[in-house]
């Protein structure tokens, strides 16, 4: 795929002061002169802050970096999960369509998305509120068909789960990510039944947070 | 160094083991297909074409560019490592490359302009297969706009990424890269930018296919119509080497030739593209003021006016910046004759230039590979000697360490600042005072930005103190072509002697020139090429070949003697520089006794056999400092060119340098605010 | 099946107490010490005895990669952890992230002071935000501790490690493009020689592991090399954490011995084949990769290197994708073939190229849209990407298609035949 800035461009970009903050923070994990290294998360953050990475943004981070903006554009087309154009302000879905997801359904989940939110990847709901793409392994093939909005993965789909997802991203309802399935991670079957969710420790609240 | 025993084919050689496959092949006198891999770049190693076989390693071929003599192990008894070039695996990889390169490329030699000098072409003729077996879609490619020198065809890119490592590792601009990846990758510069380099041109011949072309030639010729011409550039004082390709009496472009010692294998872009202002402006028959208008008139008038202009009082010879040392000597000699002064146009000292240990120095531009510190005294190299500027690029990437004094001006490298007096520098002097190790590997590039400012012999005699001292390396940066023929040849720089020669030579003839500032009394005869700024004040105009129109020697700014070569006829009446003169020394009574060039030249070198040796520089005996002074002029450096692309009469009537100077200055205005 | 007993990740689902005090009670942190005060060699000889081979997918010795390391070296050295974890079929380390975090925290730091690094950097992919977050907070808890940082451990030395991420390209899984990648360019493949054990990550020696072989090296410091070494066959020892994903009635990613039969694998872990082992049709038994093998081979099959190294495939990342009957394994093979081309860098000419151009020739070929002789001219280009290329990413895209051709020809074939068939008689019409 041909990988270019967008045409619209905002007129400038910078971090928020939290960001700023975080992005000093950044620099201390690599030795003196090598600043260059944080470039992959400081523009992750700006797409964070911002839903996709703007020329401004580039510009932002070149100059932040003292790096060459041409070595940032590099980078930042040259590894897709960059967004170089607006995505949907609600939900940019993720659609898995590598071999282990296809071979449990991933086409179905993608014509879902051709109907719901527009026939063509990346390109926006009429709304402006959603988007989708096709991308390659996620990593979470023992959980296929997997999708991924923002941070969360969501997995073990079928059709009908992944139609609530999206009912769900339009109705503003709490997405709770994870196994469709009722798994608690990628064990087997048989184990989720003998360690139900309730017998998990207290303990593990504090990891439980992060899975939403 | 050490040495290593590698078998290539059935012959056993002896290489130093940091040698690269490619390059031992090479010694040996084979010659490996590449595109990727440049001599002067870094490695790659991404075209794939190179690949060659090594026996007893891993059972696939290998990069032969990218893998040392170091790294390949012996066989099994301690035999010498074996590298094949053409086994069978070898040939079905790079057919295989081959038809890979082919499957996206449009395959549109009739109308490139880089058929018929083309390594994509040539290559597939010897490795293609007969026909391509792809048949799905090509993938098209958009092009972009480089500005008005490098033309853009970006199907016919095949990611050598040679252009990409050439402009940030030689031109030192990081604005070229590749974008995307996998198939859909693009080599892109920031943005569309243009260029903001003066050696952007050469990427055109480092590309191996037709994707990056010139724009000012295009589709103006094709390579096998065209006459080629070894000569010499002069649009500084480095003298590059290169070949003029002309079809008729037109030159259609210019392109370099290596020489390690001098340019490497790099021209700046006006070398290469300053050939359209060749025929525009040119004065094409004689002159004369008539009643405050220059009217045309016949040689033959034109010589009688000279002749009796010359007769009836003293005459000053004024060297411009484009003059060979013919010309040069043949006006030496008719001064000599008449018994009047000759100096040099664009420099004037504070004191007399007593040698060539004070005009050119004891260095070379290849010294500037070998040393560890380079001081800048009053010189921009980007703008005065863009090839040397390369050349102190890459040394400062391997490690050097550049000092400058002067006006900051952007250049392609870190620069410790020193200031911009020579108080300044002697501060700097007393700071490092005698640290031995320092000044030993050290190399001075002195400029005329120095030499032109007040109470410049005073710095030059400590510089050159120094020099004597530590046996460091000195080379002055002239950024003229004709600066140290001139100087050899006894031309003055002395700003007093200059001076008196303005206010009381009757005459003044003028050897193209176009800085100079004339005094009411004097008649001036211009001799020169365009209709500069120099004819526009002149009496009387001789018409003369520029130097693409006739042979001549040049001397660099290290005191190199090249020669330059005839490659088209000089336009209408204009004639060859040394004829003119000599017709006018019959004039006046003087009759050298030599004929034609040849014969110029055994007397030229009879008198001066400094310049006798083609190719080499003479070193003359050093010429011993005086005591040391302090320095403590505060006056500032000037900058000594404004306006690189329009720095001598052949650019400022060429359009595209033209085009280039306003891209420059909008560039320049975008970055102020 | 591996006794609970024996497994070193017993927490790999997340079932269990995840803070610091479950992981000590489980064995992590604990006489990591006096582990270290054994010295260096011992380290590293304790791992060359155990047979543990890199679980990247190259299977690689680890103890013998860290003996490359310069053991005094003017410039700080330094281990770099791949989790890019990008290998279509591959879920392993992700649990690892998330559920067992200390362990590899615990292996950067044995297997760092090891080799005398400075500091860990752990690579994981973009996608692999929450992973990342668990990571980081087992990264405070350990440094919060005094496990790493400053005398990590009480040992006198100081350790470092630090987390990175990418953002979205399988390509920096291949070690030299992690560092291009770590070092804020585009991840595209180096040339070796120079190796990382030279000059790797900004210009030092370097190591790099994946996460598996760094997180089982704190057990096996502890257990003992002869306990890892009794698992699994010779040459192939340890136990392995195998991701089962495709149809089989229960995906799922499981610690088993190295050397389990890839039916065992299935039946008793995943539920069995859908529609049962008969309804086998092929596997591909180490991430995409590698070449798939048929039912006939899969009937026996053992999952370890050599075993399917001698049927020409691989245990690769040991990452199994099972296909059933129902499946379009002319498809399924084409999907990798877009996901090579997706994933190639473009740096070297036959994968940016070649990628393309099988992908194209794939594509037609699910449909049947090809002639019968193309198919050898696919074979030949696959062997003209394979080997010629800067990196792997070249041979991987290569395999899975010989893997194809050689086990199901005559599906492809019939394919054509069909189709062309159909098109005659659309023609005759
Ligand atoms: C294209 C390609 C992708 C790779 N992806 C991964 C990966 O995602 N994770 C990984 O650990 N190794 C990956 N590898 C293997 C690494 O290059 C390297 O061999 C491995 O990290 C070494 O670790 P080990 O010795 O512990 O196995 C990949 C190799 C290639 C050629
Ligand atoms: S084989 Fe592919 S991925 Fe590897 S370096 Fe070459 S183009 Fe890049
Ligand atoms: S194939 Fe979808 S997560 Fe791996």
């Amino acid at each position: 795929m041909l990988r270019r800035l967008s045409a619209k461009q905002p007129e400038k970009f910078s971090f928020s002061k939290a960001n700023l903050k975080w992005a000093k923070a950044q620099l201390k994990k690599y030795p003196k002169g090598r600043q260059a290294s944080a470039v992959i998360p400081l523009l992750w953050k700006a797409q964070e802050q911002e839903g996709w990475v703007s020329k401004p943004a580039i510009e932002f981070v070149a100059n932040f970096l003292d790096m060459p903006e041409i070595r940032v554009l590099e980078v930042a087309t040259f590894y897709f999960m960059f967004h170089l154009k607006p995505v949907g302000s609600k939900a940019h879905f993720q659609v898995c369509g590598t071999t282990p997801c296809m071979l449990r359904g991933s086409e179905y989940l993608i014509d879902v998305c051709k109907t719901r939110i527009n026939g063509k990847q990346h390109s926006l709901s009429s709304d402006g509120s959603m988007s989708w793409e096709e991308v390659e392994c996620l990593g979470a093939c023992a959980n296929a068909p997997v999708v991924q909005i923002g941070s969360d993965y969501f997995e073990d789909l079928d059709k009908e789960s992944f139609e609530k997802l999206i009912s769900d991203v339009e109705t503003d309802e709490l997405l709770v990510p994870g196994s469709r399935s009722g798994r608690f991670s990628s064990e087997p079957s048989n184990m989720t039944r003998k360690y139900s969710r309730k017998k998990l420790s207290s303990e593990n609240a504090s990891v439980e947070r992060f899975r939403g | 160094m050490v040495n290593k025993k590698v078998k290539i084919n059935e012959t056993i050689h002896d290489f130093d083991e940091n040698l690269t496959i490619i390059q031992a092949c090479e010694i040996s006198g084979i010659q490996i297909p590449r595109f990727c891999y440049h001599e002067r770049l870094s490695i790659a190693g991404n075209c794939r074409m190179c690949l060659v076989e090594v026996v007893g390693g891993p059972p696939k071929p290998t990069a032969s560019c990218a893998m040392q003599l170091k790294d390949l192990r012996p066989g099994p008894n301690g035999e010498p490592p074996q590298v094949l070039t053409n086994s069978e695996m070898v040939e079905n990889a790079r057919k295989g490359v081959m038809e890979f390169l082919l499957i996206n490329h449009p395959l549109d030699c009739p109308i490139c302009d880089q058929g018929g000098e083309c390594d994509l072409q040539d290559q597939a003729m010897s490795f293609g297969l007969g026909k391509s077996r792809y048949t799905e879609d090509k993938r098209t490619v958009e092009d972009y706009d480089l500005g008005p020198l490098v033309e853009t065809h970006m199907t016919r890119c095949i990611s050598c990424t040679r252009c990409v490592r050439f402009t940030t590792e030689v031109a030192g601009i990081d604005q070229m890269g590749q974008t995307g990846r996998g198939e859909d990758s693009e080599i892109v510069t920031y943005l569309s930018n243009t260029l903001d380099s003066e050696l952007q041109g050469n990427i055109i011949d480092l590309c191996p296919v037709g994707a990056l072309t010139s724009k000012p030639y295009a589709f103006t010729a094709r390579p096998w119509e065209l006459q080629k011409t070894e000569t010499i550039d002069v649009m500084d004082g480095t003298g590059c080497n290169i070949r003029v390709d002309s079809k008729g009496n037109r030159v259609m472009r210019i392109t370099p030739r290596e020489n390690h010692l001098v340019n490497e294998e790099w021209i700046s872009d006006k070398s290469r593209f300053v050939w359209d202002g060749i025929r525009v402006q040119r004065l094409d028959t004689p002159f004369k003021k008539v009643e405050g208008n220059l009217i045309p008139t016949s040689w033959e008038d034109a010589l009688s006016i000279a002749s009796e202009t010359m007769r009836c009082g003293n005459t000053s010879f004024v060297a411009g910046d484009l003059v060979s040392v013919e010309t040069l000597y043949t006006a030496t000699k008719l001064s000599e004759y008449l018994g009047g002064t000759k100096v040099l146009g664009d420099l004037d000292t504070s004191g007399p230039l007593n040698g060539r240990s004070f005009y050119v120095g004891n260095g070379k531009i290849e010294d500037l590979d070998k040393t560890k510190n380079i001081i800048l005294l009053g010189t921009n190299p980007r703008k005065e000697a863009s090839v040397v500027n390369a050349r102190i690029r890459k040394a400062w990437i391997n490690g050097a360490n550049v000092y400058r004094l002067g006006v900051k001006e952007t250049l392609t490298y870190d620069v410790n600042e020193l200031g911009n007096t020579f108080f300044d520098l002697q501060i700097f002097l007393d700071k490092m005072g005698s640290k031995k190790s320092f000044w030993t590997d050290t190399i001075f590039l002195v400029g005329y930005s120095f030499l032109n400012n007040r109470s410049a012999d005073v710095a030059l005699n400590t510089v050159r103190s120094y020099v004597e001292k530590f046996k460091s390396k000195f080379l002055i940066i002239h950024p003229n072509a004709s600066a140290v023929g001139s100087l050899d040849l006894g031309f003055e720089t002395d700003v007093k002697v200059k001076q008196n020669v303005m206010k009381e030579t009757k005459t003044i003839y003028n050897l193209g020139c176009d800085t100079l500032e004339v005094g009411k009394g004097s008649f001036v005869i211009y001799q020169g090429s365009h209709g500069d700024k120099g004819a526009g004040s002149a009496d009387l105009i001789l018409p003369s070949a520029c130097y693409l129109e006739e042979d001549g020697i040049f001397v660099n700014t290290e005191g190199r003697i090249q020669y330059a070569r005839k490659a088209i006829q000089p336009p209408g009446k204009a004639k060859e520089n040394w004829r003119i003169l000599r017709a006018i020394s019959e004039k006046l009574g003087y009759i050298p006794n030599w004929q034609d060039l040849n014969g110029l030249r055994g007397a030229l070198f009879d008198d001066f056999p400094l310049i006798s040796e083609p190719g080499k520089i003479i070193m003359v005996p050093w010429e011993t400092a005086e005591k040391q002074k302090k320095l403590g002029s505060k006056v500032p450096l000037k900058a000594y060119i404004k306006d690189y692309y329009l720095s001598n009469c052949i650019c400022r009537a060429s359009k595209t340098m033209g085009n280039l100077a306003r891209a420059r200055n909008s560039l320049n205005l975008k970055k102020a605010s | 099946m591996l006794k609970e007993k024996d497994k070193v990740f017993p927490n790999i689902h997340g079932f269990s107490d995840r803070s610091l005090k479950g992981v000590m009670a489980r064995g992590g942190w604990v006489d990591t010490k006096t582990i270290i005060s054994r010295g260096p060699d011992h380290i590293i000889k304790t791992i060359q005895e155990s047979g543990l081979r890199g679980r990247g997918g190259a299977g690689f010795p680890t103890g013998l990669k860290w003996s490359f390391m310069p053991k005094s070296s003017e410039k700080p050295k330094y281990l770099v952890i791949n989790a890019d974890e990008s290998e279509p079929g591959t879920c392993k380390d992700r649990e690892i992230l998330r559920h067992e975090p200390h362990s590899l925290l615990e292996g950067c730091l044995l297997a760092g002071i090891a080799m005398g690094c400075s500091a860990a950097y752990i690579y994981i992919r973009g996608e692999y935000v929450r992973e990342r977050e668990q990571l980081e907070v087992a990264i405070s808890e350990a440094y919060d501790k005094g496990f790493l940082g400053k005398n990590a451990c009480k040992s006198g030395i100081t350790f470092d490690v630090y987390s990175h991420h990418g953002a979205g390209a399988y390509i920096c899984g291949e070690e030299t493009a992690l560092l291009e990648s770590l070092e804020g360019r585009k991840g595209m493949p180096r040339m070796k020689p120079p190796f990382p054990a030279g000059s790797g990550l900004y210009g030092c020696p370097t190591t790099v592991n994946n996460v598996e072989s760094i997180a089982v090296v704190p057990t096996i410091l502890k257990r003992g090399s002869s306990w890892f070494s009794s698992l699994g066959r010779k040459n192939n020892h340890g136990t392995k954490i195998f991701a089962i994903s495709g149809n089989v009635n229960s995906p799922c990613v499981v610690e088993e011995e190295m050397s389990i039969s890839l039916r065992d694998l299935i039946d008793k872990h995943c539920g069995g084949v859908t529609g049962g082992w008969d309804n086998l049709k092929a596997v591909i038994p180490g991430g995409a990769s590698v070449p798939l093998i048929p039912k006939s081979v899969c009937d026996d099959a053992l999952m370890d290197f050599d075993w399917l190294k001698e049927q020409r495939s691989g245990l690769g990342t040991a990452a199994v994708i099972v296909m059933d009957q129902s499946v379009d394994v002319i498809k399924a093979i084409w999907r990798l073939s877009k996901f090579y081309k997706h994933e190639s860098c473009g740096q070297c000419t036959p994968c940016r190229e070649g990628t393309g151009w099988m992908m194209r020739i794939m594509e037609r070929l699910v449909k049947g849209q090809a002639s019968l002789d193309e198919i050898d001219m696919l074979i030949e280009i696959t062997k003209q990407v394979e080997g010629h290329t800067i990196c792997a990413l070249g041979d991987a895209a290569a395999w899975p298609i010989q893997g194809l051709i050689r086990h199901f020809r005559g599906e492809v074939e019939d394919r054509i035949m069909t189709y062309s068939s159909k098109k005659a008689i659309q023609a005759a019409e």
